[in-house]
């Protein structure tokens, strides 16, 4: 998603409001900090970056904060910019956000996500690992490393792969998450099972993959869906919410079959 | 010295990978196999299959990585694609042919055997992937497409849009979280590994430090496989992830195993150029761009200032399709970087600073329509957009080469076992494929080569030789030394409250190495570097200033405990490329090039792997030498004309 900007050459200057936080048991406050003379051209972490050799110098500890591809792809940054996760524009990750998409003499609020399911272990970091959980309970197709068929062997449809594809790009940085005022982690939920339900593979695990993954993850904490989308316009891959309904049409189905479907009575074993 | 046995098996090329599996590696009982644990440092393409993979077998894996979570490998960062010889689009492609691709491509300092093995194992690369549910790019027919890529002449690269790496990487994170979640491993995040513990020679342990908790602690294993990616950031700038780091290779380094071929690093051609002085990292822009752009510059530096677009084209300058007909824009990286390197030069560089080139998308546009372009690149032209705020349809991309890749790492042999028994050593960590030169879409396909097909055989064969439950306990001394070592480290970086910052000293660390072990080296850089290193060294050891402690978070002295390792890890670079008296893929010395700039190789002085075996500090390392035996393919002149 290319983002409109300010189309400034002059270098800026900006406040900052910091959430500092020393440890995930202790008290948090903003802190302000002034970030001097920003290229436009700087991006929002290499300003922090800035501020951070300042306060290096000045005997003070930096601002911890997660970064690390910096190109918008590995979904470990995860800042409220002015209340907004990954900041102003729509459709990039934080790390894609650049100086010249603020005002000289703006006053910026920098936070971390803030959801019960992502606790805050130190200033701008946050714990992120209920989504492994959630992965773990179903979020892949059980193939054992060198068993399958040629791959031409499994004919998709065009339509049915660009499809999966929209909601395999999820980076997995919980902005959804922070977005919504129910924490829910719907729309991630619902891009993993979409991906693996729009595919063949994905249909003999189909059923019990959504049950799952619903059900872990209402056992950490994620509150449901207020369906008013704030998930996908946080997105940084701008994932659509269409997938949360094709989910809960999964979740329904797989409902209904997991009472009615008759189930082998044979147990495993044999000789 | 150390023993390189590459333990590379006899027989026709095409049957040494399938015979040396069925005869020659031992097995493992599958009763056995979970009395054995195994250490996974690392979860990109390479360790996060590797992880899965042995957990599948039955062995108890723990796998370990610095970042929150294991999906966050920069493998995720790759972009245009992966290469299998499967010859899907009938254009005469083959296992030999990606073969021979590939060994020419790395400008014959590969070993013939790892690189066949590599093709062979390439199609079941995709299989696997496919059935994980990967949803790579398909044709109308539903079956899977494919785009050319430098260096090769078929098209057999495999993409998902321009987020390859990621949807491969999230495969094999599917398949680690499969096993994680019925228990067979245990991921441990956050947790890094500083230093790796040899029991009576053996690779039997490592030491972590938790990075949220900064505690330091032991792990004791039959096995440890480190799969830790490359040493770039070594340069500072790079198109490395900033996390990205040498650490645990150095560290096993200065255990015993050797560094191969250090000096072979890669400058990718195509990069957004360096804005200014704050610059933290480069971006890439995927190499599948040169299937439909077109690379130029003025043919007069009185140009260079113009607006792009009013240099009618007979005043333009391609120089690729001019200097190589047959490859045209799809030369392999090397060759293409130095060319935009030497169009600088002379004073033909476009943009700020006047490094930069142009990749014009002007007759694509024309051939496809711009929503045609926007199909095939338009995550990419967005990326470019967000950070030059320039819009590639209307006007041409500057790109610049950056460092990408590194060819060297750790010596391994057949096996991928260094010369440490016990330790293995996978992906872009490891030195074995890829030569003096790596052709695109190439590493995806390396990683997991390695994990998902080649460590799960020839793990055992060195298991079979461990009696089950013998691995020591982590109270012994070598266990006990190591985690001193660790905690003296940190200790000193801590104490030294010096009036320079980690950052300043990396940025300062890198300009070194860009200046005089970048894209052209001669001797007398290489000296000037390995004169500048060690007083930047010294100076980084009086006066870094790390704040705050070791008992929690702190991210200043995870960084200064990596640039600590890049200060020794850079020298041995440029000791490497001094000692190199040739120019091959990568490598470029000046003092070595045919007229018209190409890289002059010296097969009888240097047809082989220098693998560096760490003496002690201070002292010089020696160079031992591994031969490369060229036993079905000749050696000759790498020419893409």
């Amino acid at each position: 998603m290319v983002a409109e900007n300010h189309t400034t050459e002059k270098n800026i200057n900006v406040t900052l409001r910091v959430w500092r936080q020393a440890g995930p048991s202790q008290p948090g406050k903003f802190v302000e900090y002034k970030a001097s003379n920003c290229n436009p051209n700087m991006s929002f972490f290499e300003m922090l970056d800035v501020v951070n050799e300042e306060l290096t110098h000045a005997g003070e500890e930096p601002i911890a904060f997660a970064h690390d591809c910096r190109e918008g792809i590995c979904g470990t940054c995860n800042l409220v910019i002015d209340g907004k996760p990954h900041g102003p524009h729509k459709g990039v990750a934080t790390c894609q956000t650049y100086m010249r998409s603020f005002a000289d003499g703006a006053v910026i609020t920098v936070e971390p996500f803030r959801a019960k399911p992502f606790p805050v272990i130190k200033d701008l970091i946050t714990d992120r690992s209920a989504f492994d959980k959630i992965q773990q309970a179903g979020g892949f197709i059980s193939v054992r490393t060198g068993a399958p068929q040629d791959a031409n062997a499994i004919p998709v449809a065009k339509d049915a792969a660009d499809l999966a594809m929209d909601a395999a790009q999820c980076i997995g940085c919980g902005a959804c998450v922070a977005a919504c005022k129910n924490a829910s982690a719907m729309l991630f939920v619902a891009a993993k099972v979409s991906q693996f339900s729009l595919l063949p593979q994905g249909q003999p695990e189909r059923d019990q993959r959504v049950l799952a993954m619903v059900a872990k993850m209402d056992e950490l904490g994620f509150g449901s869906c207020t369906n008013q989308y704030e998930c996908s316009a946080a997105c940084p891959k701008l994932i659509s919410h269409d997938f949360i309904a094709r989910m809960n049409r999964d979740y329904i189905a797989a409902t209904f079959r997991q009472t009615f479907k008759p189930k082998s009575a044979a147990v495993a074993g044999g000789a | 010295m150390a023993k390189l046995e590459s333990k590379i098996p006899s027989g026709p090329l095409a049957d040494k990978w399938s015979s040396y599996k069925s005869g020659a590696l031992k097995l493992v009982n599958p009763a056995n196999k979970r009395k054995y644990e195994v250490i996974v440092v690392g979860a990109g393409l390479a360790g996060a299959s590797a992880a899965a993979t042995l957990a599948e077998l039955g062995y108890k894996v723990k796998c370990f990585v610095f970042h929150d979570t294991p999906r966050r490998a920069h493998s995720i960062a790759a972009q245009g694609g992966i290469n299998a010889a499967k010859n899907y689009q009938n254009d005469g492609d083959s296992v030999h042919r990606l073969y021979y691709d590939t060994i020419k491509g790395g400008d014959y300092r590969a070993r013939e055997a790892n690189v066949h093995r590599l093709a062979e194992v390439s199609v079941n690369i995709i299989d696997q992937c496919v059935a994980q549910g990967v949803p790579f790019a398909r044709e109308y027919g539903g079956l899977l497409a494919n785009r050319s890529f430098g260096g090769a002449q078929v098209s057999r690269t495999f993409y998902a849009r321009g987020q390859t790496g990621q949807q491969l990487l999230l495969g094999a994170y599917s398949a680690l979280m499969k096993e994680a979640g019925r228990g067979a491993v245990s991921v441990h995040p956050f947790e890094e590994m500083c230093d790796l513990v040899v029991v009576d020679g053996q690779a039997k342990g490592i030491i972590t430090r938790n990075l949220v908790s900064g505690e330091i602690q032991r792990w004791s294993a039959d096995a440890v496989i480190l799969a830790t990616g490359g040493y770039g950031n070594v340069f500072n700038l790079s198109t490395y992830a900033r996390g990205s780091n040498a650490t645990a290779i150095w560290r096993a380094y200065k255990r015993g195993a050797c560094f191969a071929n250090p000096c072979f690093t890669q400058i990718h051609p195509t990069c957004i150029p360096v804005s200014g002085d704050y610059q933290s990292k480069l971006t890439l822009m995927s190499e599948s761009l040169r299937n439909d752009g077109r690379i130029w510059v003025p043919k007069n530096a009185a140009d260079c200032d113009k607006n792009p677009n009013d240099i009618p084209e007979d005043a333009r300058d391609y120089y690729l399709e001019r200097i190589y007909p047959s490859f045209g824009n799809l030369a392999p990286r090397d060759v293409s970087s130095r060319a935009a390197m030497r169009m600088c030069d002379e004073g033909r560089g476009v943009g700020p600073g006047k490094r930069g080139v142009y990749l014009d998308f002007a007759d694509a546009i024309q051939r496809l329509t711009e929503d045609g372009v926007r199909e095939r690149y338009g995550n990419l032209f967005d990326i470019y957009h967000e950070i030059t705020n320039e819009n590639a349809y209307k006007q041409p991309m500057r790109i610049y080469p950056a460092v990408h890749y590194t060819m060297g790492g750790l010596w391994v042999d057949y096996n991928l076992m260094s010369n440490v028994p016990g330790l293995f050593v996978l992906g872009e960590a490891n030195f074995s494929d890829h030569g003096a030169n790596r052709l695109g879409a190439s590493a995806l396909m390396q990683g997991l080569a390695d994990g998902y097909f080649v460590i799960p055989y020839t793990i055992g064969d060195y298991l079979a030789t461990q009696k089950p439950g013998s691995r020591p306990k982590i109270d012994r001394s070598e266990f006990a030394q190591a985690e001193e070592n660790v905690r003296g480290i940190n200790n000193r970086l801590l104490g030294i409250n010096g009036r320079e910052t980690v950052a300043s000293f990396h940025k300062r660390l890198g300009h070194i190495m860009w200046e005089n072990c970048g894209m052209a080296r001669t001797k007398a850089s290489l000296e000037k570097a390995l004169k500048l290193i060690p007083e930047l060294r010294a100076e980084f050891w009086q006066n870094v200033k790390v704040p705050g402690t070791g008992a929690t978070l702190n991210q200043s002295l995870e960084n200064a405990s990596r640039v600590a390792d890049y200060m020794e890890l850079g020298e041995l670079l440029c000791r490497d490329a001094l000692t190199r008296e040739e120019s091959c893929g990568g490598h470029f010395r000046e003092e070595y090039q045919y007229p018209d700039g190409e890289c002059k190789r010296d097969d009888d002085n240097f047809g082989h792997v220098a693998a560096w075996e760490y003496q002690g500090d201070d002292k010089t390392p020696v160079r031992n030498v591994e031969a490369l035996n060229y036993e079905f393919t000749k050696m000759s002149v790498r020419s893409y004309k």
